[in-house]
């Protein structure tokens, strides 16, 4: 059978049809492939939320949440603003030069439009549990004796400012993200939406 | 009745695969206690279909009815609980076994050559039981199945570029939410079952062309007598299926005294913070992953340095995905010339030792706070990091000192 065989044009052929054939598995799983992403519904629910703060007490945190996230909002005492500086050697990133974690207009000393009022995604940049709040100072908080405030991911250890700031040395690379919000009023906060649009 | 077989023996080879495999595949005779957990997976693999079949006719896979449809199941359902509980407790002791089946193929090297194959579908049986329970702790919709989902999706987010794409990709939303739970119920009951099936199968096929290893590590088809029945195999069928009926029937009384006495084993088995129902504002306030999965978990948060420009993030992620695939690598690092413990030096077996000790205290810290001090002087994080060190240092120095090990010289036949 093996005369008159013509090895390379069948060989061609071989690769030919294979070739086609896997292009025509890859437009085939395509749909399926597609059909696991975020369905338009899904999209949809990402509107941005208001939130009225005209009860929120300074040293208060509030709880809302925005795209199935966790977002935090605390009205920080004078105090606990006057914690940040003398942390900026044990922060990891004191300037907030990561762009990714909030909007330019929250990229200074309190990741903040307005100082006192902080607005974050409860979401550790570890692995996203969220961390719980450790507002007391000192032996009390049972962070340690120079625990200045602030928040702690149960789930590995990492640990964050007032400022949302991560710590050196601990699993999270980056600071608590920042979340596109504009103050509608002195009582009334945007979240999901800035000054350039929605996020 | 004999017309009978003859009639579907011209059809289907069903005398021929009987002897094959059963009546005339000789298995070598001398099988101790450890030989039990390949038949023991198979039979809770049955059990967890069969059982899966039924409460899927009562789960509702929807976030807003999930964790109500489990509650019906235990409370409402006639003798949906022990179906339930037989499920769940299915789970764990399919890791127990499993585990106890791969520390076999340890011991008395069952995975080196010409078994190779036979131990890498195994691995792929593994890696796929580890999903499939994964995306069935997702289910009950409890605290800790939303924020342990959560975790573990997160960790694609870790892939530099495609990370975060993947990550919605795999939720089907920004968070963890109904179109996840949804696809986790499809994946779990439908396509990883039927994959493990596929693959049990051809774990077997792979088996039988070989021939099973046993404890002294020696070849059986090496010594056959005048008709090529090896000196030392004995029918498979009645001997082992009857000892292996024995070995079954002692497990599933173990099993039973376990469902009916103690079906949450104080939270081992199923966790406190499940009883909850999932919170997306809440996280628990520790997040730990069923007993099973604690060791790689450990691995993964013991990496807390940032070096060679990568984040201990992704250090984390590759290190505990290496942990698991470096089973994949065990027959060809290990180079002893013998293969069963038994006429191994001191060095492969003090190494053994050590590594079952990482993998038990890795598997300890995993369901413990990292900055507590659990077991002595420092916090547990620091301990988890030396006993990561050791679990690779195992894998890793084995082509050298499996070599340097001295062996004692292996028997002809098979002993006692």
């Amino acid at each position: 059978m093996s005369e008159g065989v013509d090895r390379g044009k069948r060989r061609f052929l071989t690769l030919l049809t294979s070739g086609v054939g896997a292009i025509g598995v890859g437009f085939a799983a395509t749909p399926f492939v597609l059909s696991m992403t975020p369905s338009a519904r899904a999209r949809a629910a990402g509107a941005p939320v208001e939130v009225d703060i005209s009860k929120l007490e300074p040293g208060q945190m509030l709880t809302v949440e925005w795209r199935g996230k966790p977002v935090w909002i605390v009205r920080r005492t004078k105090d606990m603003l006057a914690t940040l500086p003398a942390l900026d050697k044990v922060v990891a990133d004191p300037e907030s030069k990561v762009v990714d974690q909030q909007p330019s207009y929250a990229a200074n000393k309190t990741r903040s439009i307005k100082p006192e009022l902080l607005v974050l995604v409860g979401i550790c940049t570890h692995l996203g549990c969220s961390p719980s709040q450790k507002f007391q100072v000192g032996p009390a908080s049972g962070m340690g004796d120079d625990w200045t405030g602030g928040f702690f991911c149960p789930c590995h250890g990492s640990k964050f400012d007032l400022a949302g700031r991560v710590f050196k040395g601990v699993p999270a690379p980056t600071n608590l993200p920042v979340p596109p919000h504009m103050l509608l009023s002195d009582t009334r906060i945007l979240i999901g939406e800035d000054k350039k649009g929605a996020a | 009745m004999e017309k009978l077989l003859a009639w579907i023996d011209d059809r289907f080879p069903l005398t021929k695969v009987w002897e094959e495999h059963l009546a005339k595949y000789y298995a070598p005779k001398n099988f101790n206690f450890w030989y039990y957990f390949g038949i023991l997976s198979t039979v809770v693999l049955v059990l967890q279909i069969v059982t899966g079949i039924f409460l899927t006719m009562h789960y509702k896979p929807d976030t807003a009815l999930a964790f109500a449809s489990v509650e019906y199941i235990m409370r409402d359902v006639p003798w949906g609980w022990l179906i339930r509980y037989l499920h769940s407790t299915g789970a764990s002791f399919f890791f127990i076994v499993v585990y106890l089946h791969m520390y076999r193929a340890m011991l008395y090297g069952s995975h080196r050559k010409p078994r190779e194959l036979v131990w890498l579908i195994g691995v792929v049986i593994f890696v796929a039981l580890m999903a499939e329970s994964f995306m069935g702790y997702l289910l009950p919709w409890g605290n800790m199945s939303y924020w342990g989902a959560q975790v573990i999706i997160s960790l694609f987010d870790a892939i530099p570029y495609v990370g975060p794409v993947l990550s919605e990709w795999v939720r089907g939303d920004f968070v963890i939410a109904d179109a996840t739970l949804n696809r986790f119920f499809a994946f779990h009951v439908i396509a990883i079952p039927l994959v493990l099936v596929i693959l049990v199968f051809v774990h077997i096929v792979a088996l039988h062309k070989v021939g099973s290893n046993n404890p002294d590590g020696i070849e059986i088809k090496k010594k056959k007598d005048a008709n090529g029945i090896p000196l030392d195999g004995i029918p498979f069928h009645p001997y082992y299926t009857v000892k292996d009926i024995v070995g079954v029937i002692v497990f599933l009384m173990v099993f039973a005294a376990v469902v009916f006495f103690a079906p949450e084993l104080g939270g081992w088995f199923l966790e406190h913070d499940n009883f909850v129902p999932a919170n997306i504002l809440q996280t628990p306030p520790e997040i730990v992953p069923l007993w099973y999965f604690t060791p790689y978990y450990s691995i993964l948060r013991a990496n807390t340095v940032n070096f060679l420009l990568i984040d201990a993030k992704v250090w984390g992620v590759i290190f505990m995905a290496l942990s698991i695939m470096v089973f994949f690598f065990l027959p060809w690092l290990d180079r002893s010339p013998v293969k069963s413990i038994r006429y191994r030096g001191w060095i492969y077996k003090t190494a053994l030792a050590f590594f079952v000790v990482a993998f038990v205290i890795l598997g300890y810290l995993g369901t413990k706070s990292p900055q507590a001090i659990d077991l002595m002087l420092f916090p547990n994080v620091y301990w988890a990091q030396i006993f990561t060190i050791v679990y690779f240092a195992f894998f890793a120095l084995m082509p050298w000192y499996t070599k340097l090990d001295k062996t004692k010289p292996v028997p002809e036949r098979v002993t006692k």
